[in-house]
C-alpha cells in the first residue's frame, strides 16, 4: 500500500485520462495524495461547445474544474504552482527544481507519478517530467521513491518497451468519469463517452486499465 | 462569447484608438496536431501584454473576419476571428473558433495588463 503519493504534472486535467482511477484505488486504500499543478493551462484550445470560455476567463474556469476534478477523485492536497502553460521548457529550470525539491522534502512520498520525459508529446508534458527525473535523480539511492511515468507518444514501446505497472481500475471508473468530466471546457464527455452507445464491457478496456512506466533511475 | 456583431466590435475598436494599450494576440495550431496527424505541422505563437498604439482600426470580411490595425511604425493584422466576447465593455476580446469549438487565434486588446 502507498502511505503518501506525490503527483507532478503540468495541465489542469492531466490526472484524468492516464491517473485519476489509480489515484482513487490508492486513496480507497487509505493514501495520501499531494497534485502539483505546474499551470492553470491557460493557452488551451477547447473552450467548451459553443464556446463559454475565452482567453481571459480560462485560468480561472479550468481552476474551478480541476478542483472539482481532485473532489471526485478523492485527492486530498491540491497545490498550484503558479507556473505558465506552455512555458515549462522555457522556465528557469534550476527555480523549477528547487519547487519540486521543496515538494518533495516536504510531502515526503512513497511514490511520485509525472509525465515520461521524452514520451509524453506535449512540451510542457516532457519538460515538467524531466525537471522531476532530474530532482529525483540527485536523491541517494537508499531514499529514492520510486517514480512512475506517463507515456502516450506514437510507438513509445519501441524505445521504453511494455509499462511494468499496469492497474486494474474498473472498480474506481465512477470517480474516473466524473474527474473526466469535472473538466467540461476540455472535453466533450457525451463524444468521449460514445454517447452511450459504447458496451459496458467496450467502455471497461478503454477506460479500466492505467499503464505506468517505473522511471530508470540506475 | 457570442458570434461576432462587426458593428459592436467596430465601436470598440474606434473607442480603443489612439492610446496605449496592452494586446495579446495568438495563433495555433495545437500541441498535439502532428500526435493525431503526422502529415499536420504544429505551429503555435503567442505575444502577451505588449504595448501597441493605433490610429485607425477596423473589422472586414463576411465571417470569419479580418481586424487591421494601423500603428505609427506598423500593422496588427488578425485573419480567422468569429467570436467576441459581449459582456466586455472596456475591452476587446476576440477569437477565431473551428468547427469543433476549438481556439485557433486570438486578438485582444486592453488598457490594462492581461
Amino acid at each position: 500500500m502507498e502511505r503518501r503519493i506525490l503527483v507532478i504534472l503540468p495541465h489542469p486535467d492531466d490526472e484524468a485520462f492516464g491517473l485519476s482511477g489509480t489515484l482513487a484505488k490508492h486513496i480507497s486504500e487509505g493514501a495520501q495524495v499531494t497534485y502539483a499543478c505546474l499551470t492553470l493551462g491557460e493557452m488551451g484550445r477547447n473552450m467548451g461547445i459553443p464556446p463559454f470560455a475565452t482567453r481571459v476567463t480560462l485560468p480561472t474556469i479550468r481552476k474551478k474544474e480541476l478542483e472539482e476534478s481532485c473532489r471526485a477523485i478523492g485527492i486530498q492536497d491540491l497545490r498550484l504552482l503558479g507556473f505558465h502553460d506552455k512555458t515549462i521548457e522555457f522556465e528557469d529550470q534550476g527555480r523549477l527544481e528547487a519547487r519540486i525539491e521543496d515538494l518533495v522534502n516536504e510531502v515526503n512520498p512513497s511514490l511520485i507519478v509525472t509525465f515520461y520525459p521524452g514520451y509524453s508529446v506535449h512540451p510542457d508534458h516532457d519538460a515538467c517530467g524531466a525537471a522531476v527525473i532530474r530532482t529525483v535523480g540527485r536523491i541517494p539511492q537508499d531514499r529514492r521513491p520510486p517514480v512512475h511515468c506517463i507515456a502516450f507518444s506514437n510507438n513509445h514501446e519501441q524505445y521504453i518497451g511494455k509499462p511494468d505497472i499496469i492497474n486494474d481500475v474498473k472498480h474506481f471508473l465512477k470517480q474516473k468519469i466524473a474527474s473526466i468530466q469535472a473538466h467540461r471546457s476540455q472535453f466533450q464527455a457525451a463524444e468521449l463517452l460514445g454517447r452511450g452507445e459504447m458496451k459496458d464491457r467496450e467502455f471497461q478496456e478503454r477506460f479500466g486499465t492505467e499503464r505506468f512506466w517505473t522511471y530508470p533511475f540506475d | 462569447m457570442q458570434l461576432i456583431d462587426t458593428s459592436v466590435v467596430q465601436q470598440m475598436i474606434d473607442r480603443l484608438a489612439n492610446q496605449k494599450l496592452y494586446i495579446h494576440l495568438e495563433m495555433t495550431t495545437g500541441a498535439y496536431a502532428a500526435h493525431y496527424d503526422s502529415s499536420k505541422h504544429p505551429a503555435a505563437t503567442f505575444i502577451s501584454n505588449a504595448v501597441v498604439e493605433y490610429s485607425q482600426g477596423s473589422i472586414s470580411g463576411s465571417g470569419p473576419y479580418r481586424v487591421g490595425l494601423k500603428m505609427n511604425q506598423g500593422w496588427v493584422y488578425s485573419e480567422g476571428l468569429t467570436h467576441y466576447e459581449d459582456e466586455e465593455s472596456e475591452r476587446l476580446i476576440l477569437a477565431g473558433h473551428d468547427s469543433q469549438g476549438k481556439l485557433v487565434v486570438a486578438l485582444q486588446l486592453s488598457r490594462e495588463p492581461f
